[in-house]
């Protein structure tokens, strides 16, 4: 089984109409083990950025503190958030440093940019970018994510109903991928708020 | 075979591990302490490769203190845990720690907490963790019987269970386990369950009175 299998994970981020959401899963497990049913995959840059993180655990939470650092660092000498293009640059970069001996995981970035377009990309374990307009996806259930968004998806959703698309996507995908599921997490953000829920699916 | 297991309870927190110490199929002693007492609130229950496992422990242990001389505070469990994590991923991509660690404490504010740390530096906070082959049965059994907030006598009971299933169901279930405690009056060691007892195995050499010493 590949390295990237060994932990099981499915994230996904889509675009609506001057919003975003970004989901997981939320099992961890080790081979065909599930250790805990509440792992938190997607982390927070700030209010209007949020990264999730699929593969290796070890690798998602050691980069997860490293991008959350040099955030802090930007926005202490910049004085304002990091724009999510800039962000996306700045992972692709921090992960093409390790070429030769990489972090396993693979991000969804997912934002709200100036004037609140929202922005998503996701990359392979290298940095190698992909921007998307509608969707992306990363994990061990990505083949499924990618069936299930594609034919789910529509342009300009408003808010209610990317949330409920986002939702239907993950938990159909899962349900597919036993190395991933018990549950999901997903945000929706919009340029004004941001909701956060916990869903309830198959726990198997 | 090493098994390692650990909950939470109402105000307390109990680490369970195997006392075998083995090498390929030699048993070398069957009283191990794997169940590190880092100060006077923390308990880390650790298994993996025997040299790396006393080496990781006992440094993690000595850090511990040196935080305390040198603060005057000690460190609360999460920053233990986030401390031994950063260790095992540095050394991760360097000369890795082949070491499983649960870590168990208590706080004064937050209570008792328990900590799952895989040997490659996953790091999660857990009411019900395990590893080994062990694992297989007493996470099973846990998540049967387990609820939040359990008495001590109703966690010593599902401990015992688990103890149980692991004996009937491990092929080569180690003899003893060592449970250690940690709540509000400290971390120490609370009950063995044996089946082997090291000094009748291999008692001492006074047993033999009639044995000289050997003369040219």
């Amino acid at each position: 089984m590949s390295i990237f299998e060994y932990n099981g994970s499915a994230v996904v981020a889509m675009v609506g109409k001057n919003c975003f959401a970004i989901a997981s899963d939320r099992r961890l497990g080790v081979n065909l083990q599930t250790i805990a049913t509440d792992f938190q995959r997607i982390h927070k840059i700030h209010p209007k950025l949020y990264i999730g993180l699929s593969g290796l655990a070890t690798d998602v939470q050691t980069l997860s503190q490293k991008l959350a650092f040099r955030h802090k660092l930007y926005v202490l000498r910049e004085e304002r958030d990091m724009r999510p293009e800039t962000f996306a640059s700045l992972v692709s970069a921090l992960l093409y440093e390790k070429r030769f001996g990489p972090y396993l995981c693979m991000p969804v970035i997912a934002g709200l940019g100036d004037d609140n377009v929202p922005f998503i990309c996701t990359m392979d374990c290298l940095g190698a970018k992909e921007l998307a307009k509608d969707f992306v996806v990363s994990g061990t259930a990505s083949e499924s994510l990618y069936g299930a968004c594609e034919s789910m998806f529509k342009a300009d959703m408003e808010p209610d109903e990317l949330f409920e698309t986002i939702s239907q996507a993950l938990l159909a995908s899962v349900d597919r991928d036993c190395l991933s599921g018990w549950g999901g997490h997903v945000l929706l953000v919009t340029p004004t708020e941001v909701h956060e829920k916990t869903l309830k699916g198959r726990m198997d | 075979m090493e098994c390692v297991f650990g909950l939470v309870g109402d105000g307390f927190a109990l680490v369970v591990a195997d006392t075998s110490a083995v090498n390929s199929i030699l048993v070398h002693k069957t009283d191990e302490d794997k169940v590190m007492l880092l100060d006077s609130h923390k308990l880390l229950g650790a298994s993996g490769e025997a040299g790396d496992r006393v080496q990781f422990t006992e440094y993690i242990q000595k850090n511990v203190h040196l935080y305390q001389f040198r603060n005057g505070i000690p460190l609360t469990t999460s920053a233990t845990a986030n401390f031994t994590r950063g260790q095992l991923a540095t050394a991760l991509r360097k000369s890795p720690y082949s070491v499983n660690v649960l870590l168990a404490g208590y706080d004064k504010d937050i209570g008792p907490s328990l900590y799952y740390i895989d040997y490659l530096a996953t790091l999660h906070k857990v009411e019900k963790g395990a590893f080994g082959y062990g694992s297989f049965f007493s996470l099973s059994t846990m998540d049967r019987h387990y609820h939040s907030g359990m008495s001590l006598e109703a966690a010593i009971t599902l401990v015992d269970q688990c103890i149980k299933e692991i004996r009937s169901r491990l092929v080569i279930a180690p003899p003893n386990f060592i449970i250690k405690i940690v709540d509000k009056d400290g971390a120490r060691e609370y009950a063995w369950r044996e089946t082997i007892n090291e000094a009748e195995v291999a008692p001492p050499v006074e047993a033999f009175p009639e044995a000289g010493t050997i003369t040219a």
